[in-house]
């Protein structure tokens, strides 16, 4: 049984329990914050010699251990999101001790992020302390007019949460990224997403050209060896023709079968056909299990999305199939107000999905993440599992 | 017999009026575009139609629409309908009126000359002919989705199978290495099974096949 408590005991409970964080959050502020940015300032000026470049790594990633702390506590008592802006650590594993060191200490100090960390340090210790302890402060500045400590004493720790708030903005303004930096770490992400997407392309044009080189093309080869055959022993032996030529056109069905089986994995004529909404319900009624599909599409939808999404369905949709043991499949297709196409995919199955490196998943995400859409796994162990898949489409 | 045909490729158009004159159909248009094939079906009223899926301008499913609308403002016209692959949301589409004179084949089956004719003469009397691979994925969807086709047994479902693909008894009875006279029991069966009452007797073949390719 859930206890419900009513009155002034609980009403104070969150003001309360924000005016100690605000001690915790001065506390910090000038004990690990004042230090650090000593610390930072010290390692800078003796970098011309080498014990300040020795200290450099601890000292630095020991601030930005205090920013990432500041970052998280932002989030999880004001609900101001932060990012992370930092560059990527170089690659030191083939480099000498010496250089390695070295190349470390540049990586560190040419980071605009790290400026801005360490003011954020020094212009912190007042503003940590003073708006951690404004609450406290009022409280005990109240004593000397006796008569207004009852009133201070109830009506101060409901400041605590606002000035949180407000420390929690102001350090959003030093520890976020700048927009060049923002801008540089998008750059990161395209390089990377793009390398995978020329990557997948050209192995996907390998596994067509081999397919039809052992396929298609070998079996026609032997057709017309079959039907130049039958030709010259049309008249000395009609029989073995009539035999060589019913053979012929057997192959030339299985030809057309591989062809179809290749063009549906390049692109499904019925995407071509039906679009979008078409395909997954001629795919939903293709599969061993029932299907709900709920499809609100707007039209028409850019190729490219249209066909990154079909595929992006139909592999969750042979996820599920392969590993859930479920017997119900839905999915649900729509145009959300951030004009990104979301795509869910439910099963009623086992759960304990998860995304790992190489597996079905793994692909929907690369698949998706060259379009800079996202995939997102729900699948406790037991069930049920959701993947819902996001693709941004501005022109929808 | 009289025959409209729809059929974008010049090749392939050739040799279907070749192959089904040499039959002694009488190809009374051959057209190009889906909405020339409206017309023609409209003013010709064939006996059957002979149609590809994908036609001209837009390259989608063309053929499929207007046989479909063509369908509507005369009922139980017969169509047979050919394309490069088959799906089983399209037979659906085809037999959603609930009537015969239905075909819905892959294009490689032209090839066996003897059978195609076969199921062009069935769909022009009203029958079916579904190609086998529909009824492949049919059977792959089926599994835990139909109850009214539960009470058939394994083998009635094969029966079926067959009938829906447009074949005579002789010819199901073949496939399956048992008598004619077996075939005909098992059909029999269905029939009692899905309620189909001999009142309806020419009609009960097309009936039961549709109710199986229906969903």
């Amino acid at each position: 049984m859930r206890i419900v408590r009513f009155g002034p005991i609980s009403a104070m409970r969150g003001p309360l329990a924000a005016t100690g964080r605000g001690a915790v959050l001065a506390f910090l502020s000038l004990a690990a914050g004042l230090p650090l940015f000593i610390a930072a300032v010290l390692t800078l000026a003796y970098s011309t010699i080498v014990i300040g470049v020795l200290l450099t790594p601890p000292v630095i990633l020991g601030v930005r251990r205090f920013a990432d702390w500041e970052r998280r506590r932002a989030l999880k008592w004001s609900g101001v999101r932060i990012a992370s802006p930092y560059r990527r650590r170089p690659d030191t594993a083939a480099d000498g001790a010496l250089v390695a060191l070295l190349r470390i200490w540049w990586w560190l100090w040419s980071d605009p992020a790290t400026w801005r960390d360490v003011a954020w340090l020094i212009a912190n210790v007042p503003a940590g302390v003073v708006l951690g302890l404004l609450p406290i402060d009022l409280v005990s500045q109240s004593f000397r007019y006796l008569p207004l400590v009852p009133f201070v004493l109830v009506l101060a720790p409901f400041l605590a949460r606002p000035c949180l708030r407000v420390h929690a903005y102001f350090s959003a303004m030093l520890l976020s990224p700048t927009a060049r930096s923002a801008l540089s770490a998008r750059v990161g992400v395209l390089t990377q997403t793009r390398s995978e997407v020329l990557d997948s392309s050209a192995a996907e044009l390998r596994r067509i050209e081999r397919d039809l080189h052992d396929g298609a093309q070998a079996r026609i080869a032997a057709l017309g060896l079959d039907i130049g055959l039958a030709e010259q022993l049309v008249y000395q032996d009609p029989d073995a023709a009539v035999a060589l030529l019913a053979g012929a056109r057997e192959s030339s069905g299985q030809v057309l079968a591989e062809l179809r089986s290749l063009v549906r994995g390049i692109l499904p004529p019925v995407l071509a056909e039906r679009g979008l909404d078409g395909a997954i319900r001629a795919l939903a009624l293709t599969l061993p299990i029932p299907v709900e599909p709920e499809l609100d599409l707007p039209t028409p939808i850019p190729a490219p999305i249209e066909s990154a999404l079909y595929f992006a369905v139909a592999e969750a949709f042979a996820n599920a199939l392969k590993h859930s043991g479920a017997t119900r499949l839905g999915v649900r297709v729509s145009l959300d107000e951030r004009a990104m196409l979301v795509a869910k995919v439910r099963d009623d199955g086992r759960g304990g999905a998860y995304v790992s490196p190489g597996g079905g998943l793994d692909g929907i995400r690369r698949r998706l993440a060259a379009f800079d859409g996202a995939l997102t796994v729900h699948s406790p162990v037991g069930g049920p599992t959701t993947v819902t898949m996001e693709l941004p489409c501005a022109s929808c | 017999m009289r025959v409209v045909l729809a059929e974008d490729q010049a090749l392939l158009r050739d040799g279907l009026i070749r192959l089904l004159t040499a039959y002694e159909m009488d190809v009374v248009a051959a057209v190009e575009t889906g909405p020339d094939l409206l017309s023609a079906l409209l003013t010709h009223r064939p006996d059957v139609a002979v149609v590809d899926v994908r036609l001209p301008p837009t390259f989608t499913n063309e053929g499929l629409t207007a046989a479909v609308e063509a369908r509507s403002r005369i009922p139980g016209l017969p169509i047979l309908v050919l394309s490069q692959h088959v799906e089983r949301l399209y037979a659906r589409e085809l037999l959603a009126e609930g009537r015969g004179g239905v075909g819905y084949l892959l294009k490689d089956r032209v090839s066996d000359v003897r059978r195609f004719v076969e199921a062009v003469r069935d769909v022009a009397g009203g029958g079916t002919a579904m190609d086998p691979e529909v009824v492949a994925q049919l059977l792959a969807g089926r599994r835990n989705r139909e109850r009214a086709l539960e009470r058939l047994t394994t083998r009635e479902h094969e029966v079926l199978a067959v009938m829906a693909e447009g074949r005579t008894n002789a010819a199901v009875a073949a496939r399956l290495g048992v008598t004619e006279k077996a075939v005909s029991k098992h059909i029999n069966n269905i029939f009692t099974k899905l309620d189909l009452l001999p009142a309806e007797d020419d009609h009960r073949r097309v009936l039961a096949v549709l109710r199986y390719l229906d969903l």
